[in-house]
């Protein structure tokens, strides 16, 4: 009896500390939120409130209209036009070289490999004055290929995963196939696709934060408000010397986290695999 | 950690069965890698140590100007001593928080029962919208002179602080935005407490070791190859942090205290358009990098544990 009561009492603790901790951690989160639907007037002493005074949209709609005439809808068809483009070149990229490195023999494959690894390190800062000048030489800046033809060279950290996860399938299926008279591609496309579904839809998930929250390449590469995307339109929005509707900018930002939380609500499931296993599993 | 281990698994692979390689397939399929590689890494890796050694301003052509670049570095730029020093505190010092504050976390959700996993979730939620700018301008708005902390502090009958206008303080608003996103390294480290045999425990507590025993003797020695690829991700991670900067700070006002490195650089090269010595900027970044992961590497011989192969 005495040891059920003391387990009783470390759950409750355990759970009033957990609360108190996720609320703290969420409550930058709501307030964001709650800042949406607030007017511009609140006063000082109720700003770290979350409930807000007044419950109306109109700060949605002032926001929408954006700057200079561009409006919030080009942002997100941008966006949505990036985002959707270079997750699938860099997941179909990453795929195939996935099954090349994980079940082709060829000669100086674990140079590649470690080539690969090392590249996987190497961060994008490092590269980015030359690859500026690069494509500057190409007359791409003020375009989006800059920003979508590299993920068609695939991801080094997506063709890790996916190698991770071609390693734990069977070879009897792919000898199968080969009996039956299958080449190397058809195996690819008809046998392992299929069948790394999962570790395609983890990849997918990552580009697509990466890519939605993507600030530094669109700072970068374009300088036209039409072609900004939700990123560097919020950024611009937001600009301290020139805002006053504050609302109105906690509603854009709002908005704009909203495709990423719809997404990791809904596949939750693969963001936590994917990141336990690309720790981990070696 | 996984690097070692992959290779090591293809050799075996390799060794496994002796057939012949099928060259022509094998380079056709990783064919993009091998382009973007060359193309969009090596080639600008190279032409960044080239223009390194040159006075650009992406108008004339690079002129060869030698060591002047590392030179004025180096000996004559208190600016870029300014951004070392920033960067080197905010690394020393957000990497450590994040890491510690996941760690704990993680200890506290791997033994709960009720609710775990819509903990887990919420938890994650920071570092899932983390990088996004909507957080940056929020964190402005949170820590402004008028915002949300100010407002409680006022009504706590305390002083309010102008945390993004004082020195002393700017740089831990970017401290406290890089720590409250835990969540990667915390599901990480809960994927590793997750691993360790609860017989170890129950071994331990019939032998009579207590809680912090058995958390120093048991769980950090088995965490410590999780630890390590944590503290190598995350240090690499740290040294490149920008977004959060340039939003919130702009220039890394006030008074230069939150001038990143790689903040400062990108001003070298887009608002000074001074590519040679943004490049050099970058060597220099990216052999302080590689020095640290090697001495973090190199040191792990001495605390990390591996436990052994049999084990697996």
């Amino acid at each position: 009896m005495y040891l059920r009561r003391k387990s009783v009492l470390k759950l409750v603790c355990e759970q009033a500390l957990l609360l108190a901790l996720t609320f703290m951690m969420l409550y930058p989160l709501l307030w964001m939120i709650a800042g949406s639907f607030k007017d511009n007037g609140t006063i000082f002493t109720t700003a770290h409130s979350l409930i807000p005074n007044r419950l109306d949209f109109s700060s949605y709609i002032e926001g929408w209209q954006g700057f200079g005439g561009v409006t919030f809808a080009t942002f997100f068809i941008n966006s949505t036009i990036i985002t959707l483009l270079s997750t699938f070149g860099s997941v179909a990229s990453s795929a195939l070289i996935a099954y090349g490195f994980a079940r082709i023999r060829f000669r100086w494959k674990n140079v590649w490999f470690v080539c690969m690894m090392l590249t996987m390190m190497l961060p994008f800062e490092i590269i980015m004055v030359p690859q500026y000048v690069m494509f500057n030489w190409f007359g791409w800046v003020d375009t989006y290929w800059p920003l979508i033809l590299p993920t068609f060279f695939g991801t080094p950290f997506f063709i890790f995963l996916i190698m991770q996860f071609i390693r734990t399938l069977p070879h009897e299926m792919d000898e199968a196939a080969k009996i039956d008279g299958c080449g190397k591609f058809a195996i690819f496309s008809r046998i392992i696709v299929p069948l790394i579904v999962p570790a395609m839809m983890t990849c997918a998930i990552f580009s697509f934060y990466w890519r939605w929250d993507d600030f530094m390449g669109p700072l970068l590469y374009l300088n036209k408000p039409q072609l900004y995307p939700v990123s560097l339109g919020l950024k611009m929005f937001s600009d301290p010397d020139s805002i006053t509707n504050w609302s109105a900018l906690f509603a854009m930002s709002t908005l704009s986290v909203i495709p990423v939380f719809i997404i990791f609500f809904l596949f939750q499931r693969y963001i936590v695999e994917g990141i336990s296993t690309s720790g981990l599993k070696g | 950690m996984s690097l070692e281990a992959s290779s090591s698994a293809a050799a075996a692979q390799g060794k496994r069965k002796k057939k012949e390689n099928d060259n022509l397939t094998g380079y056709l399929f990783i064919l993009p890698f091998l382009v973007g590689f060359f193309a969009l890494t090596v080639f600008p890796v190279v032409m960044s140590l080239y223009l390194s050694f040159t006075n650009y301003d992406m108008l004339g052509t690079p002129s060869w100007i030698g060591f002047a670049n590392y030179e004025r570095m180096l000996m004559d730029d208190p600016k870029f001593v300014q951004s070392v020093k920033v960067t080197l505190f905010y690394v020393f010092t957000a990497v450590p928080f994040r890491l510690v504050f996941a760690l704990a976390v993680a200890l506290l959700l791997a033994r709960l029962v009720v609710m775990k996993g819509m903990y887990r979730t919420l938890l994650y939620l920071p570092s899932v919208i983390g990088g996004s700018v909507a957080v940056s301008v929020m964190w402005r708005q949170l820590f402004g002179n008028e915002g949300a902390l100010n407002s409680i502090l006022a009504k706590l009958g305390l002083p309010t602080v102008s945390w993004l206008g004082d020195p002393a303080y700017a740089i831990w608003t970017l401290i406290l935005l890089y720590g409250w996103q835990f969540g990667s390294s915390m599901l990480i480290f809960l994927a590793g407490l997750k691993n360790i045999p609860a017989s170890y425990y129950e071994a331990a507590e019939v032998d009579g070791a207590g809680a912090w025993r058995r958390f120093v003797r048991i769980t950090i020695p088995l965490l410590t190859p999780i630890i390590l690829f944590n503290v190598v991700m995350q240090t690499i991670q740290g040294f490149m942090a920008f977004t959060p900067s340039y939003i919130i700070f702009e220039d890394g006002r006030p008074l230069n205290s939150t001038l990143v490195y790689v903040l400062y650089m990108f001003q070298r090269a887009f608002t000074f358009f001074d590519m040679g010595y943004a490049s050099a900027m970058a060597w220099l970044l990216l052999l302080v990098i590689g020095l640290f992961t090697a001495l973090i590497f190199k040191s792990s011989s001495y605390w990390v544990h591996y436990e052994s192969e049999g084990e697996r």
